[in-house]
């Protein structure tokens, strides 16, 4: 299975957002988007150009933002709100968590240059502690797709979904692998059938997973492939009946080691099968100004670390 | 013409239930309570189109957001005394697994909350959501929103003027509630606002001021500032209250913004309150 992953190209996870909000603004008069002074950035453009009325310039308030949000989602309207990860979690927890969460709006937060990827802006942008700080809101959605292709399937799957979502993407171009392989919520997608090692992986972390993997199975290491997009609710059934096969897992994310991903599978299987579990993660640090792919070989989120994970966790189990 | 004396003697009910419902639970707000008895009693029973039937979108309804949710209190009874939902569930304020939470909330179900508030500074923003979604779907009626005057020490609120005046939202009546008092002492001691009307009309609002603890006043000011809207700018009432109005001895200080009477100061208080609508049973 590994051998028909292929990249078809390059583009940014935040075009697929971009354009899964356009599709969105076509099919249902529902949706408006609001946007906090970053329109380019978030790609939100088609849409502002085709449906002017339903697209609200929020100004550099993203408090605000928040809670008009809220109260576009009491009127009966499905708000998708575009920002920077870091002004979309950590700056408005508290707007989030009493608008949003525990009144339960159906807001969709969606958040773009998610991560280290967002390269030279540096640490006060690279938000890496995004996905804890929202998995741990009750009845919060959060999902982090791979690539243009499954950030738009997600963007697009959202506006049916009730409930509070955060939907995190990123800046760079990124290789595209997923064109008409199945999304749903909350379903984990698997990419390759192994039995030596689980590889479990979110995000811009899932490319370099596949090429870890294939690395691993020329070393005679067979991947259980699967990429978890929907970090909450988790897929537990899958993550399960796949470390029940292999004995052994590696995480892998662009975020702190804390709160995102790998706690969450560490969660399942310390309760219900545990594992030796490995974590391709930032080692809980800020990150700093770099092209992107220095910033993941320095913050050890490479195709190397993973290849190393893997070999480490297949001792454990067999020591 | 309106019954004003229908309304006070409502307002009359609203303050012995509010006494009682803080004096039960032993904790809660009675001074923002009392202060603002009379503007809720106006809104739900003079000004506003509203349906105790309740539906959450509020079509054609106009809708009130409690920005300052700690005083609960008041906007309980009033919700239960319009038909929201029993009167004898004032009894379950701040009580385990009870609807009537220490702030509102959406979470438990109650009918008539349309969001949690309680961290300060949110619920306008909220309110203008509102607001767009009404001018979105051409529906013509109204926004109210209450603040508390501490509460615009929060900067959201700031964010929230500008938008509200940038978006033109004048189907929105923001009323601060002026009692000049806060948990740690005056406003103007503790973080001073100074003149509130004047930096509203700066953000571009149309600014008013109303007396909050006369019934005839109040009833004018809603429908003075209900003349204004649909006139480019959203209005904001400067609401000049007392804190604890209608209890002597809770007026004129801070001290009772959030501690519930004893015994003796319940029966003090409900003497200086005609019990009009049949207190709550408890």
């Amino acid at each position: 299975m590994l051998d028909t992953i292929t990249s078809t190209g390059k583009k940014a996870t935040r075009d697929g957002f971009g354009a899964g909000l356009k599709h969105l603004g076509d099919i249902n008069d529902k949706v408006v988007a609001l946007c906090a002074d970053l329109l380019g950035s978030l790609k939100m453009g088609d849409f502002k150009n085709a449906y002017p009325d339903r697209f609200v310039q929020m100004g550099i308030a993203e408090a605000n933002m928040m809670g008009v949000a809220a109260g576009l989602a009491t009127g009966g309207k499905i708000p998708f709100t575009g920002t920077f990860a870091n002004f979309s979690t950590g700056r408005v927890y508290d707007q989030i968590r009493q608008s949003i969460a525990y009144s339960d709006k159906n807001v969709k937060i969606c958040a773009s240059h998610a991560g280290l990827t967002l390269g030279e802006d540096g640490a006060t942008h690279q938000i890496l502690e995004d996905l804890g700080l929202m998995r741990m809101l009750p009845g919060m959605t959060v999902i982090n797709p791979c690539d243009f292709h499954q950030t738009k399937a997600a963007t697009i799957a959202l506006a049916d979904h009730h409930g509070p979502a955060y939907l995190r993407f990123g800046r760079p171009s990124w290789p595209m692998f997923t064109e008409g392989m199945p999304f749903e919520i909350g379903k984990a997608l698997h990419l390759s059938e192994g039995t030596d090692v689980t590889i479990i992986a979110t995000g811009h972390l899932v490319w370099i997973a596949v090429e870890a993997a294939r690395t691993l199975e020329k070393q005679g290491i067979s991947v259980d492939l699967i990429n978890i997009h929907t970090i909450k609710p988790l897929d537990e059934a899958a993550v399960l009946a796949s470390v029940k096969k292999t004995g052994c897992v590696v995480t892998c994310e662009e975020h702190n080691r804390h709160g995102g991903l790998g706690d969450a599978i560490a969660q399942v299987l310390t309760t219900q099968h545990p594992a030796p579990q490995a974590f391709v993660a930032v080692d809980d640090s800020f990150g700093e100004s770099g092209k992107p792919d220095q910033l993941l070989e320095k913050y050890c989120l490479d195709e190397e670390t993973i290849v190393k994970a893997a070999e480490h966790v297949c001792r454990i189990k067999n020591a | 013409m309106t019954d004003i004396k229908r309304l006070e003697d409502i307002a009359s009910q609203v303050r012995r239930d509010i006494v009682r419902m803080v004096h039960r639970a032993k904790s809660g707000h009675p001074g923002g309570s009392l202060g603002c008895a009379d503007l809720l009693t106006a809104l739900y029973f003079e000004t506003m189109k509203h349906d105790p039937a309740f539906n959450m979108d509020a079509a054609d309804e106009d809708v009130f957001i409690l920005s300052n949710g700690h005083i609960s209190p008041v906007w309980y009874s009033v919700l239960a005394r319009s038909g929201y939902f029993p009167v004898e569930e004032l009894k379950t304020f701040r009580e385990i697994n009870c609807r009537l939470q220490g702030h509102p909330t959406t979470h438990e179900g109650l009918p008539g909350v349309r969001v949690a508030t309680g961290s300060l500074g949110q619920g306008l923003s909220v309110g203008l959501g509102i607001a767009l979604s009404k001018k979105m779907t051409d529906d013509s009626r109204t926004i109210f929103c209450l603040t508390g005057d501490g509460e615009l020490q929060e900067g959201q609120v700031w964010e929230a003027a500008l938008f509200g005046a940038h978006k033109q939202l004048d189907n929105t009546i923001v009323i601060c509630d002026r009692n000049n008092q806060q948990i740690d002492g005056s406003t103007e001691d503790v973080m001073a606002l100074g003149s509130i009307g004047s930096k509203w009309a700066a953000f571009g609002w149309d600014v008013m001021e109303m007396d909050g603890n006369s019934m005839s006043a109040v009833v004018e000011g809603l429908t003075e500032a209900k003349s204004r809207l649909g006139k480019g700018k959203p209005v904001f009432i400067v609401m000049k209250t007392e804190m604890g109005a209608g209890v002597d001895f809770m007026m004129g200080s801070h001290k009772w913004h959030g501690i519930a009477p004893n015994d003796e100061q319940l029966e003090a208080a409900l003497a200086q309150l005609p019990e009009t609508l049949g207190d709550f049973a408890v």
